[in-house]
């Protein structure tokens, strides 16, 4: 007797998806799937796809979604989780998004310890576009708009968005992993998932941040890429928990009744 | 009803409140700060009122395009240099035919300007503003009353043709106090289908701007244009103030048409057959109408505190058949009723009574 043992996520439409090989996005979209469905939250979830790769998520994620201008994905999800307090609600980043266009968005929203998820995807470059400069970018890393490196006096440095988003008291949970691994995957899924029950419970702010390969921009094989993250982009930025204060219940408001 | 003393911000804050606006979202700056003080008091007394003080303009319209696509009556506010940050939030509101209520405080410009009241904003307002095909419903009040009235009947327009509408009035309207009467809102008919709550137990919905076919983009274009030949058709509003035998009829809105009314009182008291019309939807421009008055009425005399921005309307409107003049006065210059007298009088002298 056979026994199913993987299928499409509930909340994966069936569709395939449009991006590269060796891509972190697929893998992305799938882990989120998978905790919205193993979290039994799919009838409440509305989701943000942003502009970059990820635009057309909406015709990959079952669940209701919004298109939210470059980088205003938090503002759009404010929106909706005060519109709408029972409504679950995450936004899909890049780090163009996230980190450059978006970043007064983001740290606002971060900072206002809105009950949302932001699910970060740092590819060190813009990928849509075709692979110019992020802020995430690491130095000497060429793009097309870095054709002989990037260069810290003239481009700046790598923007460590966890860094800088760990110490904001808004922030609730807060992670940095990466799918270039099958133990990396597994351990993604689990973060995405904490960070969900972490806005189910109603505890605040949560971003995850994905150190996703790109293989097409950065040049390289698949398989490379994977090994890149591990051998230079995970130097510059560090996997591990950078905020954890689920323990601590729901914030108080501390404002004169 | 009972008739309260307000100011212009105030008036616009509780009307909106009143039609069931449940979630502003707002910048500072100034003159419009007297609206988002107000909603920071009052809106949280609403069942499920919303306030937030953004951390720009940007994240502002943004903020309401969530809470309008899960089906709460929404809120902005801003002035001119606010507004223009607002523009690519207003784009998308109009592509993912999202409602929503804008208001444009203007003051001086171009640039940061200055803080005094000013009409600069018309081609902004009426022409879309922001990138792409399309257009915002501009309503341009006069009176603290129209404020009233209008913020209303925003709300029912937006949720009617699902698009941003927009209250165009300056730091003068903003700030004058005038009796007001709130009327009754009429009750709301929003279809639910186009309101996002999670896909409950069935089919996902989406809603979204980027189309990326061309042929589908067009015809998502065309789609927009006929809704805004319906509205064009069915909303334009106008005012005619002494015109049934008016020679020279003076065509101004908001503030400036207030000012020309006081004018028009000192010509006729001198025996001067001069009339007003003002359009109130300034778009769709109440062009028809405009060209109807220009069969019996040979001069107008466009008055606006720009250097000239709907008179681009107002000679759309009246293709050549009649002499059309201009007096403006832009950057924040407030002319009296009687400096506009003097103008209008040597125009009128010209028609040959």
């Amino acid at each position: 007797m056979s026994k199913k043992v993987f299928s499409r996520p509930r909340s994966l439409k069936e569709a395939v998806f449009h991006y590269c090989p060796g891509c972190g996005h697929s893998i992305a979209h799938r882990l989120v799937a998978e905790v919205i469905d193993e979290l039994d939250i799919r009838s409440r979830v509305i989701g943000i796809p942003p502009a970059g790769c990820a635009v057309l998520a909406y015709n990959y994620f079952d669940v209701d979604m919004i298109e939210a201008q470059h980088g205003r994905g938090p503002a759009t999800a404010t929106g909706i989780k005060r519109a709408r307090p029972d409504s679950i609600v995450f936004s899909y980043q890049g780090d163009g998004d996230l980190a450059a266009i978006g970043i007064a968005e983001s740290l606002h929203a971060a900072n206002r310890g809105e009950n949302i998820t932001v699910i970060f995807i740092n590819n060190a470059c813009y990928g849509m576009t075709g692979g110019q400069m992020a802020p995430t970018t690491m130095l000497q890393q060429r793009t097309t708009t870095t054709p002989s490196g990037r260069n810290n006096i003239l481009d700046g440095y790598p923007v460590k968005v966890s860094e800088i988003f760990s110490r904001l008291p808004g922030v609730t949970y807060l992670e940095r992993v990466t799918v270039n691994s099958p133990a990396g995957v597994n351990k993604t899924k689990k973060a995405i998932k904490k960070a969900f029950r972490c806005q189910i419970d109603g505890l605040g702010f949560s971003l995850i941040e994905i150190l996703s390969p790109c293989p097409t921009n950065w040049k390289l094989s698949p398989v490379d890429s994977c090994k890149w993250i591990d051998d230079v982009m995970s130097k510059e930025f560090p996997l591990g928990v950078f905020k954890d204060n689920t323990g601590a219940g729901k914030k108080t408001g501390e404002a004169a009744p | 009803m009972n008739k309260v003393l307000m100011s212009g911000n105030n008036i616009i804050g509780e009307a909106a409140i009143r039609s069931g606006c449940r979630f502003y979202a707002g910048y500072p700056i100034t003159p419009q700060n007297e609206l988002t003080e107000y909603m920071a008091e009052h809106m949280r007394e609403a069942p499920g009122g919303v306030f937030i003080q953004s951390e720009s303009e940007i994240a502002a319209i943004h903020m309401i395009i969530g809470a309008s696509a899960t089906g709460a009556r929404v809120m902005t506010s801003s002035s001119s240099p606010g507004i223009s940050l607002k523009q690519e939030g207003i784009s998308s509101m109009a592509a993912c035919e999202l409602p929503g209520v804008i208001v444009n405080i203007m003051r001086g410009g171009p640039g940061l300007g200055n803080i005094r009241p000013a009409q600069g904003d018309y081609f902004q307002a009426t022409r879309g503003g922001g990138h792409g095909d399309y257009r915002t419903i501009v309503f341009g009040p006069a009176t603290c009353q129209e404020l009233a009235d209008l913020t209303m009947s925003a709300y029912d327009l937006a949720d009617k043709y699902r698009t941003p509408v927009m209250i165009l009035a300056d730091g003068m309207m903003g700030q004058m106090m005038e009796p007001v009467i709130f009327k009754k809102p009429k009750p709301r008919h929003y279809n639910e289908n186009f309101i996002l709550k999670g896909a409950g137990s069935g089919k996902s919905k989406f809603i979204r701007g980027l189309i990326l076919d061309a042929i589908d983009m067009e015809e998502h274009n065309w789609k927009l244009e006929r809704k805004y030949q319906v509205i064009k058709a069915r909303e334009t509003l106008h005012e005619e103030h002494r015109t049934e035998d008016a020679k020279l009829v003076i065509v101004a809105y908001g503030t400036a048409a207030r000012i020309a009314k006081g004018a028009i009182k000192r010509l006729r008291d001198n025996g001067m057959q001069v009339g007003l019309f003002r359009p109130i939807t300034l778009w769709p421009f109440p062009e028809a109408e405009l060209r109807a008055l220009s069969a019996r009425v040979k001069k107008f005399l466009v008055f606006e505190m720009s250097t000239g921005q709907m008179l681009d309307d107002v000679r759309l409107a009246l293709q050549g058949y009649a002499d059309i003049e201009f007096h403006g006065r832009p950057g924040g210059v407030v002319p009296t009723p009687s400096e506009l007298a003097n103008v209008i009088a040597r125009h009128y002298k010209e028609t040959g009574k």
